[in-house]
């Protein structure tokens, strides 16, 4: 009747041999399966961090020109009054032109000094602005002024685009290649650290724009979003899991709060929109605004990864405090919480990264405009990283192409630090039971 | 015929045996205990005596545990416990909606079947008590009441010289003396201990049951214990719970060798449990 006790041990033995090749065969599958999950997956990381940084890490050096400028009393100031108004609404751009002429006397013709003065950034008369206007004594001096050249010539002298391409494509004319030589020759173009980019706001001049303000602007959106959503969202945590009753009310806030989770971000900036900007009048634009929805937004996740943390504190540390008659109170302070905080960090660091990389609610509340002005405040007008990236993405500027990804560069870069600091802060308060 | 329908509620078995004794600690009359709809204890009633261990037996899921929880309202901590009838302490019921369950838990300390200090030091562990109740005045006092309690708890020896290391790394035996000293640095009135020595192994154990030996002379000690032997070792006064009935109290040479209830005697002789 019973087939297994009439074998002999060997027939068995047979038998196991034959299960367990079956079954090395199956492991052997199941092993090789998670080996290709895994290298695929890095596969990909480092597929899109490869590309990333070989489009954007160009953008960290730039082309400047070296130029000597006359701070022409004639052309700053007439009327010689150094009056405000009439320093701040100079032509410097003929400063620029002037020194231009006489670092290059043999080119003439108007058609020609203008492919020369296309050759320095036309934003560059600014700096000289500001550099006037807060030093007035300049003017009637001569003074070295190294300023960005243009992007077409930053682009050619880094190669990306062929010195032989055709002109429409090179985007510089023969002339133009043949000055931009010389000025190489004589040491007065030269490749520096890209000061623009990391110290200015965006500009429509590719070789002007910067990400500082972006950059401004998501440290202030992202900073008032953790103070907000960690202590509301920890609060929230202790008090459904630690203090409130368990009934069909506390069971309707536990699905409202996992199905908030879900909603589509764009949906928190409309509510933004409405309620932020449109009901209480807050400014549009602002950091401010943006911290407000990013706190509604990343609040569920906050409160769900506090909970499982809290939940994750083992019953008898609870009752071992309990039962030395601590208050419920006491309890949770003194020994639920530090256990529990490093797993909210976890949540928190979850949360943040999200709003990192959140765009879709801030192009709601008007996060989205083109802001020179780097945001000194929570209330100034402001974008941020990612924004700033879909802002760059769609322009025309071929150049734009590298500030984009140098763009994603500097963002990966935020969130590796800021991560780093969530770890090690969490490290710190790990400790073992 | 319907009427069978319905699950069939065996009767409240009468405790056996005298359950009261001279000037009582505490007084428990009718005790029950609801969790959900299902009762884990009916109608117990039973003394607690001074400076005397009270050992609770029986097999497992007799709600011998549930009623040691009753005594420090543990329970409340249990959302679907309910928990009906007098438990006096002090001339008051301690069940009463006025009684604070801090001040009760003060007087009445707990030890747990599992060692389970707080993940701090040494000297945390046991000065946590002293400082939320505000028993020291100053950091020497506090120092005097944790080398103390120490002491009781035949600790102070293996631990004076590091303090400062986490509870936690002491071995299992140590953590559970370790719960010990927390609790007497309370000084409470009673002590209860739910299976104390269940995860400790035998020498361990020994010192244990010789910790308790001691304590008696100052507390009133419940212990819920597994071991018949441990019952019998360390217990003046054994209880025996059956299915949430308490099925005979006594005094434990009574009990374990000439037990009048048919059920007890099965038990102790191993028939079941």
């Amino acid at each position: 009747m019973n087939s297994t006790a009439n074998r002999t041990s060997k027939q068995t033995q047979v038998l196991v041999a034959r299960s367990l090749r079956r079954r090395y065969r199956s492991e052997f599958i199941f092993r090789a399966l998670g080996v290709l999950a895994v290298s695929l997956g890095v596969l990909a990381v480092f597929g899109l961090f490869g590309k990333i940084i070989a489009d954007g890490a160009s953008v960290f050096r730039q082309s400047y020109v070296t130029l000597e400028i006359y701070y022409d009393p004639e052309i700053i100031d007439p009327e010689g009054g150094r009056a405000p108004e009439a320093l701040a609404t100079a032509d410097y751009q003929a400063l620029i032109k002037a020194a231009l002429r006489e670092k290059f006397p043999d080119v003439e013709g108007r058609a020609n000094l203008r492919e020369l003065y296309q050759l320095v950034s036309s934003g560059s008369f600014l700096s000289l602005q500001r550099a006037v206007v807060a030093n007035p004594s300049l003017i009637g001096t001569r003074a070295q002024l190294t300023m960005p050249a243009d992007d077409t010539v930053d682009m050619f002298v880094k190669g990306q685009v062929g010195r032989n391409a055709p002109v429409a494509e090179r985007r510089l004319t023969d002339q133009q290649v043949a000055v931009v030589d010389r000025m190489t020759a004589a040491g007065i173009l030269t490749m520096q650290l890209n000061r623009e980019f990391l110290g200015n706001g965006d500009s429509r001049d590719p070789e002007q724009a910067g990400v500082r303000g972006a950059l401004m602007g998501s440290l202030l959106t992202l900073g008032l979003t953790l103070l907000l959503s960690f202590p509301i969202g920890v609060a929230a945590a202790i008090y459904l899991e630690e203090f409130a009753a368990r009934n069909r009310f506390t069971d309707l806030i536990e699905i409202n709060i996992n199905n908030l989770a879900a909603v589509p971000s764009i949906v928190y900036g409309l509510l933004g929109l409405a309620v932020f900007i449109g009901l209480f009048g807050m400014p549009r634009s602002a950091p401010v605004v943006g911290s407000l929805v990013l706190t509604l937004l990343t609040l569920p996740t906050v409160i769900i990864a506090s909970r499982s943390a809290l939940k994750a504190v083992p019953p008898s540390i609870r009752e071992a405090a309990l039962g030395m008659g601590a208050s419920q109170v006491q309890t949770v302070m003194h020994h639920v919480l530090p256990l529990a905080l490093p797993g909210m960090l976890t949540g928190a660091i979850i949360g943040m990264a999200r709003a990192l990389g959140e765009s879709a609610p801030l192009l709601m509340i008007g996060m989205v405009a083109f802001i020179v002005d780097v945001p000194q405040g929570l209330t100034d007008a402001a974008t941020v990283l990612p924004v700033q990236v879909f802002l760059w993405s769609d322009l025309p500027e071929r150049a734009f192409i590298a500030r984009t990804s140098g763009a994603i560069i500097v963002l990966l870069v935020f969130l590796v630090v800021m991560n780093a600091t969530a770890v090690y802060l969490r490290n710190r308060f790990e400790k073992r039971w | 015929m319907l009427m069978n329908a319905q699950p069939e509620v065996a009767p409240v078995r009468a405790t056996v045996g005298d359950v009261t004794v001279p000037n009582p600690l505490m007084t428990c009359r009718n005790v029950d205990v609801w969790y959900g709809d299902k009762q884990a204890i009916r109608s117990v009633s039973i003394d607690i005596a001074r400076a005397q261990v009270l050992a609770m037996i029986g097999p497992s899921g007799c709600g011998k545990s549930t009623f040691l929880r009753c005594l420090n309202r543990m329970n409340d901590t249990i959302p679907s416990a309910r928990v009906t009838g007098e438990i006096i302490f002090d001339g008051r019921d301690i069940q009463n909606k006025r009684q604070d369950v801090v001040q009760l838990r003060s007087r009445v300390g707990m030890v747990f079947q599992k060692p389970n200090p707080f993940p701090k030091s040494i000297f945390e562990n046991v000065a946590y008590g002293p400082r939320i109740h505000g028993l020291a005045a100053d950091r020497s006092e506090l120092d005097e009441i944790v080398t103390e309690s120490l002491k009781r708890a035949g600790l102070w020896e293996e631990v004076k010289d590091r303090l400062a290391q986490p509870g936690t790394s002491l071995s299992g035996g140590q953590q559970q003396r370790l719960c010990i000293a927390r609790t007497l640095a309370v000084n409470p009135e009673v002590i209860l201990m739910d299976e104390p020595c269940s995860a400790l192994d035998p020498i361990a154990t020994a010192r244990i049951e010789d910790l308790i030996d001691e304590l008696r002379q100052t507390y009133a000690i419940v212990i819920v214990t597994h071991s018949m032997q441990q019952a019998a070792r360390v217990s003046q006064r054994t209880a025996y719970f059956h299915l949430g009935d308490l099925i005979e109290v006594g005094p434990t040479d009574k009990i374990f060798t000439n037990p009048s209830h048919k059920l007890t005697e099965d038990y102790i002789t191993g028939r079941f449990g």
